[in-house]
């Protein structure tokens, strides 16, 4: 089947196979591997992206189910190589090891601060609660969502 | 002059490219004409195997090949195991089984094709016929005369029987002063759970004959070795680069048959091929942790003195061993007494086959269930002679002076305060205002429960006399013409962050600034020796591998620089980009000493063009770090629910290079740990088959389920290397687990609870709530 996608503000357009997942498609086809893979079952939030501005587990979503969508991946967040709030805020307060949960864990941030833009510690564990993370204890990525808060805000 | 980076929270080197996903891990890596390899896996977890239909596999769209065991046997080694322990039965570990499965999701057939896709639809074709034998589950069962034997050419499931004795524990039992406490303690099984999975590329060329193998692995150098022997292969003719590493703690300080099947695989066909592993694949087929039940007689005086304790220890090993599968649970026996100079140990340890998936390293790697031991006991005792525990504590611990202290248990403790750190947590819980606050609480029917953890651990693994790969690692040092600074480790870290603290070390020592030091790592190719990254050992061993190579290059820029300035080379000192008198008097720019050394017109006699040195540690002794954690949790009378209230760790990993680091390493080392108290549980079923097997059944802790953690520090270096640095990597989950048990028994402490066998999950506690205990 024929999808046309606009992802991080390009448009394209790319014949699929109806079962292939999204995540495949934008790490495959699209040649973006900064989404991960963690779970195939929508637990950890590893290949976390927006769609049409909804934080999305691409591991359960359909290629063709994009059809039209505006998709935001990780590589997409910093166009002009500055770097987002989100991702400065995360290297300032060490919110991240291994760095495999960050992408994911970055995106839902993002839409976690879009709906929220001053959360508590405790509304941003909530907030996070479809994301894993095995290194962090959360401690760091917590205060690191605070850091880009106190920033986009001001 | 510029602040020395030694002790800073300097930002790390690692995280421009993770925190825009430009880091590449093995899914990442896309060859030209690379294939992709799918598993059939076995549903069963002891069984024969009849035939295996493999035709309708083989003419699926894109399949490529398909091999059972048959088809790699004498082709491709045995999956290795390194531990050496008197008398272990090693059973043959094939990549692929051959006539016989032993555990639910050991490879059967392997499946290579065009796409991840098309490859995992041909595995799913492949029939095989299974014969189901009776399974055993239950190491203690399967200890019994009528159990199944896993591996009849063994005779029984006893893979080993290790003893270890210090003192005269036999005397203690005549002295009738003494009183005697048992208990029985099970710690359960884990899955590790990196967030990355096991991934392997294997791309054969058979132009250079040349194997370079892509692995997610904690230890590349090792995993080389191995891969090598396997496939028959020179070392020279094998490569393994470990790419960024989403996670291991433990479970990648391996060699799996995966990765000798992507081998044989690229190898026969002369394609590269890819491995990745799925989750479900990962909690049943990656290594397990844990898994030990444990029997403790404890003599102690009635004033709280522990005078000896006996422990059985049966360790349930899984199906096969893996690399280091028997050596696991020694490490429990060797560490039972924690931090405690308690005279007299028997320790038996007896390492059971069942038809399980391996144990392994998991993050700890038997010593959380040493501390978990020890520190349920000195709890037990304070319950016993009804004493604080802290007083027991107290009580037991040897004096800061004792050091080094030799144990009976054999290993020599280099340096430690434990009085120190246990002061300084009970100060920050507030530990007597905790107590009020629990007897308010309890009149009105709520329970609070207080729970301390002073625990020791064994880190920067080792000594090589004691480690079967040899404990010493490679550290290189080479200066560029243009000044910049390449670092090489033959360590492997992958989050730890050592890109940055090796970073800090050499700028410091060499004066020039953190952005011109460059670390790489994981490459057998670039580095050329290494054992890894496990057991806490990176910055303590590796670390001052590099320190050691920075040592030798500055004595000898130190050369060329006294030589220009017509001074002694003990005279100068490296900083902010030169090389100079103390005073400043006599100085030469780092740029030129460097350019003088490598253009070399003018080098004093006797010294070779070229700044480029490396060095092997060997550590003499292993170091100990230590620390005493306060957990505080409320118990929901209505649900049985735990809620972690406060947490306060104070703990002591030796010199401190990077709080930021250290902190980070202790805050998920206590996630790991509070997961194993409260949460976490791999559970098979009497038939062996798994029952937690995708992340929707194994609970994996979330951001919200966590309180805020309050770390602090104390220093105490050891003078086992030069930059007094023990580790941290593994001190969270050494300590944090039974700190929260102890906490969640002290606070059921009315309902005459001794002990609980975690996790502590709400239906165990409520059914103690509404129904009382029968101990």
């Amino acid at each position: 089947m024929k999808i046309k996608v606009k992802v991080n503000g390009a448009w394209r357009e790319d014949e699929v196979e109806p079962r292939l997942l999204l995540v495949h498609y934008l790490r495959d086809v699209a040649g973006l591997t900064g989404t991960h893979i963690g779970c195939e079952t929508s637990i950890c939030g590893a290949c976390t992206v927006l769609v049409n501005g909804e934080a999305v587990k691409s591991c359960t979503l359909f290629a063709v189910q994009a059809d039209g969508a505006e998709i935001l991946t990780i590589e997409g967040l910093a166009p002009d190589g500055q770097l987002h709030p989100l991702q400065q805020g995360f290297w300032e307060e060490h919110g991240l090891q291994c760095g495999f949960c960050t992408p994911g864990m970055i995106l839902a941030s993002y839409q976690l601060l879009k709906r929220n833009p001053h959360p508590s510690p405790e509304e941003i564990r909530q907030g996070l609660e479809g994301n894993l993370c095995r290194c962090t204890g959360y401690q760091h990525i917590v205060k690191a969502v605070e850091w880009a808060a106190a920033r986009m805000s001001s | 002059m510029a602040t020395p980076l030694l002790g800073q929270r300097v930002k790390r080197k690692e995280d421009p490219r993770l925190i825009q996903g430009r880091g590449h891990y093995v899914d990442d890596i896309q060859l030209p004409g690379m294939l992709h390899m799918a598993f059939t896996r076995s549903l069963h977890a002891h069984a024969r195997i009849g035939s295996i239909r493999v035709a309708a596999a083989k003419a699926a769209p894109g399949v490529v090949a398909v091999y059972t065991g048959q088809d790699i046997q004498g082709q491709l080694g045995w999956v290795p195991c390194a531990a050496g322990i008197e008398g272990l039965k090693v059973p043959r570990h094939s990549c692929l089984a051959i006539d016989k499965v032993c555990y639910v999701g050991e490879p059967v057939a392997a499946v290579v094709a065009a796409s991840g896709y098309a490859a995992r639809d041909a595995a799913d074709l492949i029939e095989v016929d299974y014969e189901p034998l009776p399974a055993v589950v239950n190491p203690e069962k399967a200890l019994a005369k009528e159990s199944p034997v896993i591996h009849e050419e063994l005779g029984d499931n006893v893979a080993f029987v290790a003893k270890l004795a210090g003192g005269d524990c036999a005397s203690l039992e005549a002295d009738k002063t003494l009183k005697v406490i048992k208990a029985r303690f099970i710690n359960q099984r884990l899955a590790p759970v990196s967030m990355e999975t096991r991934g392997v590329v294997a791309n054969y060329s058979p132009g250079e004959d040349l194997l370079t193998v892509w692995s997610s692995t904690q230890v590349p150098h090792i995993l080389k070795t191995q891969l090598a022997i396997m496939n028959s292969l020179d070392e020279a003719r094998c490569r393994v680069i470990a790419p960024e590493v989403g996670g291991g703690f433990g479970s990648k300080l391996n060699v799996y048959g995966e990765e000798g099947m992507a081998c044989l695989a690229s190898r026969r066909l002369g394609r590269p091929v890819k491995w990745i592993e799925g989750r479900r694949e990962n909690l049943q087929a990656t290594i397990h942790g844990r898994d030990q039940i444990n029997e403790l007689e404890v003599y102690v005086r009635p004033d709280g003195k522990v005078v000896g304790l006996k422990c059985s220890i049966i360790a349930d090993l899984g199906a096969y061993h893996q690399l280091l599968t028997p050596a696991i649970p020694t490490l429990t026996a060797l560490m039972i007494l924690g931090c405690y100079n308690i005279p007299n140990v028997f320790v038996q340890t007896t390492g059971v086959f069942t038809n399980k998936m391996a144990t392994d390293a998991y993050r700890g790697a038997g010593r959380p269930e040493a501390t978990y031991i020890i520190e349920r006991v000195m709890d037990l005792v304070a319950h016993e002679l009804n004493m604080d525990p802290v007083d027991v504590r107290m009580k037991n611990f040897p004096s800061p002076d004792d050091f080094p202290l030799a144990l009976p248990t054999g290993v020599t403790y280099d340096t430690a305060n434990y009085q120190r750190s246990l002061k300084k947590v009970l100060k920050a819980a507030g530990y007597s205002r905790l107590r009020k606050e629990q007897e308010r609480l309890r009149k009105k029917g709520k329970y609070l429960g207080i729970g301390l953890s002073t625990y020791v651990e064994i880190c920067a693994m080792g000594p090589s006399s004691r480690m079967p790969a040899g404990g010493w690692e490679f550290g290189e040092v080479r200066i560029d013409p243009t000044g910049k600074v390449t670092v090489l480790s033959g360590t492997s870290p992958h989050g730890q962050g050592e890109e940055t603290s090796f970073a800090q070390i050499v700028a410091d020592g060499l004066g020039i600034p953190y952005d011109d030091v460059t670390v790489y790592h994981g490459d057998t190719f670039q580095v050329p020796m290494g054992i890894g990254t496990f057991g806490s050992r990176t910055t303590a061993v590796g670390g001052t591998a590099i320190y050691q190579a920075m040592g030798r290059l500055k004595k000898k820029m130190a050369r060329i620089a006294a030589h220009q300035l017509g001074v002694k080379p003990g005279e100068l000192v490296f900083r902010d980009r030169r090389i100079e008198t103390e005073d400043g008097q006599k100085s030469i720019g780092f740029a030129e000493v460097v350019a003088e050394a490598i253009f070399a017109k003018q080098l004093p006699p006797g010294i070779d063009p070229g700044l480029h040195e490396h060095s092997v540690f060997e550590p003499s002794n292993y170091t100990f770090p230590f620390g005493a954690h306060v957990a505080v949790v409320e118990v929901d009378g209505e649900t049985g629910e735990i809620r972690l209230r406060n947490y306060y760790a104070v703990d002591d990993c030796g010199r401190v290079l990077n709080p930021m680091l250290v902190d980070g390493q202790i805050h998920g080392g206590v996630a790991q740990a509070v997961g194993q108290a409260l949460w976490e549980e791999l559970v098979y079923d009497e038939n062996g088959q798994l029952i937690t097997g995708s992340l929707m059944d194994y609970a994996v802790p979330k951001a919200h389920q966590f309180c805020w953690f309050e770390t602090q520090n104390t220093e105490t270096r050891t003078p086992v290397n030069p930059l007094g640095v023990k580790g941290v990597g593994e001190a969270g989950t050494i300590g944090a687990t039974p700190a929260v048990v102890n906490a969640v028994v002290d606070a059921l402490k009315p309902f005459g609870v001794r002990h609980i066998d975690m996790p502590l999950k709400p239906e165990k506690i409520w059914r103690i709530l509404k129904q009382g205990v029968r101990n």
